[in-house]
């Protein structure tokens, strides 16, 4: 009997890798901007999504959204009130969405009939970054309430990230919310990140938001 | 957190490397993980155990070879590794570092394995 080692030196995603290559070039030939919003459960990507999706709606610009879960359309049915057209996507258990599954929902969709189209990924700090799916941007969002070391305990995700969005920016007194050391952390993680302190009910940071997203169109 | 995902994928392309090479058992398998890869060396070897029962990986072992998270300093203008994850600084200057060069890796590195006949 001999032993030998065989160098394989391959990518263990490479199967999603493949897929996300192939998804980020349609998305480039049908003109269309891919957003993937991460954050943990219960930061708000969802109402942040719902008044991004009604306000672009409102200004012409052609918006959809596919959003993840492990279980109900809930949150779909939220974004849908926007009049925007959305998607569900469960996972049924499994944490991330990947490659392979925003491919079988974006089935029937004209993409290049979109300006912009924004991934709500599963409420998860941890898996998602592994994942690629094909998109342009990558926002990690993170609320007033969550403590202000996040960036520091989910590195991974937080150095991954395009932009940051700070949200529920109106609860930031009464929960005691440490801005300076919120803004540090997410600094120390990923110097020189885009950061935009938010809050839906409140209205504060949403036309920064709606602006840098008008930028990164208008770049070549 | 996905690390049985991530075993079962390393599993699977093993499994297609070996069919240029019949009978072969493998021994070991080598992967390299970058610090910012968000996988556990642990949780991945736990997992292992079960993702390559009943296949010809069974009873291999995983060697998961940690890669230190390495950055280019433009004030330096080196690559410099960090010591963790909690600042991207560079650790000679001090200045925030923005080029990653090592720490993502997701690899399957090599294997060893036995071949199935008599070597002649």
């Amino acid at each position: 009997m001999t032993t030998r080692i065989v160098e394989l030196r391959q990518g263990i995603l490479k199967k999603n890798d493949e897929l996300a290559a192939g998804l980020r070039a349609s998305y480039a030939v049908a003109g269309v901007t891919v957003l993937n919003l991460v954050s943990s459960p219960g930061t708000g990507k969802t109402a942040f999504l719902e008044w991004t999706l009604t306000e672009m709606r409102k200004r012409g610009v052609r918006v959809a959204a596919l959003v993840g879960d492990l279980e109900t359309d809930n949150d779909a049915r939220r974004l849908a009130s926007s009049g925007a057209p959305v998607r569900q996507i469960n996972t049924h258990g499994i944490c991330h969405l990947d490659a392979e599954m925003i491919g079988k929902h974006l089935d029937g969709w004209k993409l290049a009939d979109l300006d912009y189209l924004f991934i709500e990924n599963v409420g998860n700090l941890v898996c998602p970054s592994s994942y690629d799916l094909g998109e342009a941007i990558r926002v990690v969002l993170l609320s007033v309430t969550e403590g202000e070391d996040k960036p520091l305990k989910y590195p991974t995700m937080f150095n991954s990230a395009d932009a940051a969005v700070i949200t529920k920016m109106d609860l930031a007194i009464p929960c005691g919310f440490d801005r300076w050391a919120a803004l540090k952390n997410i600094n120390e993680i990923r110097p020189g990140i885009k950061i935009f302190e938010t809050s839906v009910k409140s209205g504060v940071g949403l036309e920064e938001w709606l602006g840098y997203l008008k930028q990164k169109r208008d770049l070549p | 957190m996905h690390e049985l995902s991530i075993v079962t994928s390393v599993v699977e392309s093993v499994t297609e490397s070996l069919a240029a090479y019949p009978g072969a058992r493998v021994l070991e398998v080598r992967l390299r993980v970058g610090a910012l890869a968000s996988v556990v060396r642990e949780s991945l070897e736990f997992c292992y155990g079960i993702a390559s029962e009943g296949t010809a990986l069974e009873g291999s072992r995983l060697v998961v070879n940690v890669l230190p998270v390495v950055m280019h300093c433009e004030k330096c203008g080196k690559d410099v590794e960090l010591e963790g994850v909690q600042s991207f600084r560079c650790p000679l200057c001090g200045e925030p570092c923005f080029d990653l060069r090592q720490g993502r890796e997701l690899e399957i590195d090599s294997i060893e394995i036995e071949d199935g006949k008599e070597a002649a």
